[in-house]
């Protein structure tokens, strides 16, 4: 029975993602992406992944979609009809398609347990996570403690990346900047947001702290539920997002400061590495949790709890900074 | 042969070469990175899919049940990670297309390389 649902969810899936690439119109594709989030998060769910379905719904569908359309308001709304080489295109990816599909056929079998995937390294972490650390999450497990290394390198490339959009948009347009210091701006921050529009700002102010209610949940019972900093990282700022585009920029950034999110960025990504130097000097290896209390399983513990605080943080920090460097981009 | 579970593979190609075709056939960058961030997508489908384990469930130990079969977590792990990471870059890519279009006054591919060209 999933598995027809499944069939279902992957065809709805495809035409989709026929349609965003065939619409002339970018606000269409963009909306349809959102679309096509939701239905990637089902299918993820399908398959025994509720983690990812999680970061997918709140990333793919929510942060994805906002930060998209901001970028066409920066820029253009419509596609030129102008498609390079398209028969060409039509040929390479046909051909390639086939032989992805022929190659299917001597693929491991769909939920084959002897599959080589599922012989490796997969079955003892599940087997040790109850006796290392003892918390029933195993994704959580592996993600903060067995390869907190590849965790850390992520978080250190979310950070990057956010660094990165900060320093390209960062800075005001030349030309503008001798004519935005004398123009009075047009936009009085009472008409910012959707204030003057009612029932999606009454709507709204109803969501937004159930959002960041449930984003805490996520962060602080993932090691119980499916969950963790990066999906409770991205619910919280999409909380935030949502409040922004209700009460206005200028209002989000009172209660959420520049000066913050620059220490939420830095803060976790440092708060994460010096778990791991702490473990250094009580006499354990980097990112080593054990050693950080007097019984190895409560020190496991700690260690995750710490470092996917720090997840949560630069997560949420570096989605809400790149946010505002395109929505402060929009003003000049 | 399973044709339903081979299924979640030839959708996983198809959707790779979706995305691939809006990368090399499309002119508008936005739309080139809607099509790389489907690419990435159909990676995370693979690998989710072979995760997957018959009859099996999340990989979340519940109290009171025993001799569960979980799917395979690690996969999961690589994904969800992965999925962030992607934002974060897809973010990047869409800060270089805004200066693109602050510098060149456009964000489609041939015109851009006809005002390079004069």
């Amino acid at each position: 029975m999933t598995v027809f649902f499944g069939v279902f969810l992957l065809t709805l899936l495809l035409i989709v993602a026929i349609a965003i690439v065939r619409a002339d119109n970018l606000f269409v594709a963009v909306m349809l992406g959102g679309i096509f989030s939701l239905l990637m998060a089902t299918i993820f769910f399908l398959l025994d992944a509720p983690d990812v379905a999680l970061t997918e719904a709140a990333v793919g569908a929510g942060i994805s979609t906002v930060l998209y359309l901001a970028a066409l308001a920066l820029t253009a709304e419509r596609e030129k009809r102008h498609t390079v080489h398209q028969i060409k295109a039509l040929v390479v990816v046909t051909t390639t398609a086939l032989l992805v599909i022929f190659a299917t056929f001597d693929n491991v079998q769909f939920g084959d347990p002897t599959a080589p995937v599922h012989v490796h390294v997969g079955p003892w972490y599940l087997e040790n996570t109850q006796r290392y650390m003892d918390i029933p999450n195993v994704v959580t497990a592996i993600l903060g403690s067995f390869r907190g290394y590849d965790t850390l390198g992520e978080l250190f490339v979310v950070f990057t990346a956010g660094i990165g959009v900060l320093f390209l948009l960062g800075t005001r347009p030349k030309k503008d900047t001798e004519a935005a210091e004398t123009l009075i701006p047009q936009q009085s921050e009472t008409s910012e947001g959707l204030r003057n529009y009612l029932i999606p700002r009454l709507t709204g102010r109803l969501l937004v702290p159930i959002i960041l209610l449930f984003g805490l949940y996520v962060q602080f019972h993932g090691e119980y539920s499916p969950g963790g900093g990066f999906q409770a990282g991205a619910i919280i700022a999409a909380g935030i997002i949502l409040y922004a585009l209700l009460e206005g920029e200028t209002a989000a950034l009172r209660v959420v400061p520049q000066w913050m999110l620059m220490a939420l960025m830095a803060g976790g990504a440092l708060l994460y590495g010096m778990v791991g130097v702490v473990g250094m000097l009580l006499g354990g290896q980097f990112l080593d949790y054990s050693v950080l209390a007097d019984n190895p399983v409560t020190g496991q513990q700690l260690g995750i709890l710490l470092i996917e605080l720090g997840v949560g943080m630069t997560v949420s920090g570096v989605l809400l900074s790149i946010f505002h460097a395109f929505a402060a981009r929009d003003k000049y | 042969m399973d044709w339903l579970g081979v299924y979640y593979y030839w959708a996983f190609a198809a959707l790779l070469m979706i995305g691939f075709y809006a990368v090399i056939a499309k002119s508008n960058l936005i739309k080139k990175l809607i099509g790389l961030s489907m690419f990435q997508s159909a990676v995370f489908l693979l690998y989710i899919t072979m995760g997957k384990i018959d009859d099996g469930t999340a990989p979340i130990y519940h109290e009171g049940i025993s001799q569960q079969i979980f799917s395979n977590p690690l996969p999961q792990v690589l994904i969800l990670t992965a999925i962030v990471v992607g934002i974060s870059t897809v973010a990047l890519g869409l800060g270089i297309i805004v200066r693109i279009q602050e510098e060149y006054g456009s964000i489609e591919e041939h015109e851009i390389l006809g005002i390079d060209e004069r």
